[in-house]
């Protein structure tokens, strides 16, 4: 199997039969990201210049910090990014993370997920690529049957 | 569109495409002017087989400036997975579960 170079820029998309209110709450509430995203507990309160913090299930340790760029609810939403669960990822620069979400035909929208800014985070970028694809079809999951991934 | 299971099936049933995956696994982001090297079909070809990739939610693309780059998306892939392959780690995680309680009664 040839490796992968890690990409500067990353991007995944997935339809998902919700509103994009819907997919909105199910990034910005910890409640539901406990559901999707490792169990984290996502913390903020998502105007520009706020922090941007995901917790362990426990809340004992800071997995992700980061700082909200911009967030239009509920189409848009951009945050810095720096992966503290890995001695390795913590010590390189932020990248960024945007959710853009576009309401489609029939109940149906369109969630991109964007991870850019990665020159400066070579590992981070290596870490997060299978990642997210396990993210958004949990994510999707979650919202079309209200149930979590079983693995 | 959807994620439609057959429009994933159909545009991985051809080998230029899944060869095209390929190529974008190895690099991410690329042109169609990139892409359309080392392949021995038209641009046109090239940008038919993109387009039904892209159809299929497998390929996602981005304008940055004039140019459009092309993005691997796993994600409809996953979902196959989970699908189909969840079902068999149910069945081993309740078999386990059976296996622990008939332990634990027996104890």
């Amino acid at each position: 199997m040839t490796t992968m170079t890690a990409q500067t820029t990353q991007v995944y998309s997935v339809f998902i039969r919700a509103s994009p209110e819907q997919i909105w709450d199910a990034i910005t509430k910890p409640e539901f990201t406990a559901k999707y995203f490792y169990g984290s507990h996502v913390d903020s309160t998502f105007v520009p210049g706020a922090t941007f913090n995901s917790w362990s299930p426990d809340h004992s340790q800071l997995w992700v910090d980061g700082v909200i760029e911009e967030a239009e609810k509920p189409t848009k939403l951009s945050h810095t990014w720096r992966a503290l669960y890995d001695e390795e990822t913590a010590a390189e620069e932020y990248s960024r993370v945007t959710w853009e979400i576009e309401p489609g035909d029939g109940g149906v929208s369109k969630l991109t997920v964007v991870h850019d800014r990665l020159e400066g985070a070579p590992k981070t970028a290596a870490n997060v690529a299978g990642g997210w694809m396990f993210v958004l079809s949990g994510l999707k999951t979650l919202l079309e049957t209200g149930k979590p991934l079983a693995g | 569109m959807t994620d439609d299971g057959d429009l994933v099936f159909r545009a991985l049933a051809d080998p230029t495409r899944r060869h095209l995956l390929d190529r974008l696994f190895e690099r991410d982001g690329r042109t169609l002017t990139e892409l359309e090297s080392g392949l021995e079909m038209t641009r046109f070809g090239v940008m038919k087989h993109l387009r039904v990739l892209e159809d299929a939610g497998l390929v996602v693309t981005r304008r940055s400036g004039r140019e459009k780059h092309h993005y691997l998306n796993p994600v409809p892939i996953r979902l196959i997975h989970d699908r189909w392959i969840d079902k068999y780690t149910e069945r081993r995680v309740s078999t386990l579960a059976d296996l622990k309680t008939e332990l634990e009664e027996s104890a």
